[in-house]
C-alpha cells in the first residue's frame, strides 16, 4: 500500500460517498481520476487489504439476533469441530484462543427460537455440550475503523 | 419471493460494483431506480440499519495483526463507567457487557487491536489502571477459522 492507497482507504472506511458516481466524488477529494480510484479499489481488493466494499448491516435493527459463544474443545478435535461450525452460514467469525473454553464464535439467526434451536443442534453435533452462551447485554462500542498513516 | 428491500439488502451485504454508477447498477439487477437504492440507504444509515457504508479491511494485512480479547470482571454496578472508560481507548475496536456465570465470571469484553501482542497486553494494563480493575484475561487468538460478513438473505 503506498500512501494514496492509506488515503483511500482511511476516506472510505466509514462514509464511502452515496451518490451517482461515488468514485469521480472520491477522486475529486483525493486528485484522482475516477479511473484511477477504481483501478486501486480493483488493486486492494485483489490483494486482500479489502475483505470487502459495501454495507454493515447492524443485524438487530433488521430483525435477526445474535450471540457470542465459546466452547470447551478437546484439543484433539480441534479441526473437526472447526469445520462443523464454519458450516453454519450464521456464524461468521470463528476463532481459536488460548483458555479451556477454546473456540469462539459469533453466531446470527432470523429469530430468537431459530439461534436457540442452532445451539442446541450445534451441541448435538460436536457432542459437546460445554459452552458458554454470551449474548449482549450492552454494546458500550463498535468502530472497526483503521487509520493509516498517510 | 423477495420484497424489493431485501433485494437490495442481498445487494449490499456483497461487494457494490467496482463502476461509474454502482448504484444504477444495483438498481438494474433488482428492478427499480438508481434514485430508490441511494434514498434506501440513506434511510438506512439514518435510522441505524446500516451501521457503517465502505470498506471493511483484513486488519492482518493492513498491519494490525495482533487481537486479543479482553475479558474483565466488573462489578454490575461498575458496569455503565468501566464501560464508557474502555469504550475511549483507541485501540478497543469493541466493548461489550454479556452475561457472567458460575463457569465463567467474566462480564466486560473488550477486543484490542494492535500491531503486537505486547502492545495489547500494555494497552490492556492501561485500561486496568484506568478503571481499577485487575481481575481480567487477554485472551489473544491463536488461530483464524471464520472470517466473513453476514448473509442475510
Amino acid at each position: 500500500m503506498d500512501n494514496i492507497d492509506k488515503k483511500i482507504i482511511n476516506r472510505i472506511q466509514a462514509d464511502f460517498p452515496i451518490c451517482s458516481e461515488p468514485y469521480k466524488q472520491l477522486g475529486k477529494e483525493l486528485g484522482l481520476t475516477e479511473g484511477e480510484v477504481i483501478q486501486r479499489l480493483n488493486t486492494l481488493k485483489q490483494k486482500g487489504y479489502i475483505r470487502r466494499l459495501g454495507a454493515v448491516f447492524n443485524s438487530q435493527k433488521l430483525g435477526f439476533s445474535s450471540t457470542l459463544l465459546a466452547l470447551k474443545v478437546p484439543p484433539a478435535r480441534i479441526d473437526e469441530v472447526a469445520e462443523i461450525i464454519n458450516a453454519y452460514k450464521g456464524v461468521t467469525h470463528n476463532y481459536l484462543r488460548q483458555t479451556d473454553y477454546n473456540m469462539w464464535f459469533t453466531l446470527t439467526a432470523e429469530s430468537d427460537e431459530r439461534l436457540s434451536d442452532t445451539i442446541a443442534e450445534i451441541k448435538e453435533k460436536t457432542g459437546i455440550s460445554d459452552l458458554l452462551n454470551l449474548p449482549a447485554i450492552k454494546l458500550f462500542k463498535i468502530n472497526v475503523n483503521f487509520k493509516f498513516d498517510a | 419471493m423477495l420484497s424489493l428491500e431485501k433485494k437490495i439488502i442481498r445487494q449490499l451485504q456483497d461487494n457494490i460494483p467496482l463502476c461509474s454508477k454502482p448504484f444504477k447498477e444495483i438498481a438494474e439487477r433488482v428492478g427499480t431506480s438508481e434514485q430508490k437504492v441511494i434514498a434506501l440507504i440513506n434511510t438506512w444509515l439514518a435510522d441505524g440499519k446500516i451501521r457503517r457504508f465502505g470498506a471493511v479491511l483484513r486488519h492482518q494485512k493492513s498491519g494490525f495483526v495482533a487481537n486479543g480479547m479482553g475479558v474483565w470482571i466488573v462489578a454490575d454496578e461498575e458496569i455503565e463507567s468501566v464501560g464508557n472508560i474502555m469504550a475511549g481507548f483507541t485501540q478497543v475496536s469493541h466493548c461489550y457487557y454479556r452475561p457472567a456465570s458460575d463457569t465463567w465470571p467474566y462480564n466486560l469484553y473488550t477486543m484490542i487491536h494492535c500491531t503486537t501482542r505486547t502492545e495489547c497486553e500494555q494497552v490492556a494494563r492501561e485500561i486496568s489502571k484506568k478503571t481499577g480493575i485487575k481481575d481480567y484475561r487477554l485472551l489473544f487468538s491463536s488461530k483464524e477459522f471464520k472470517k466473513a460478513s453476514m448473509i442475510y438473505y
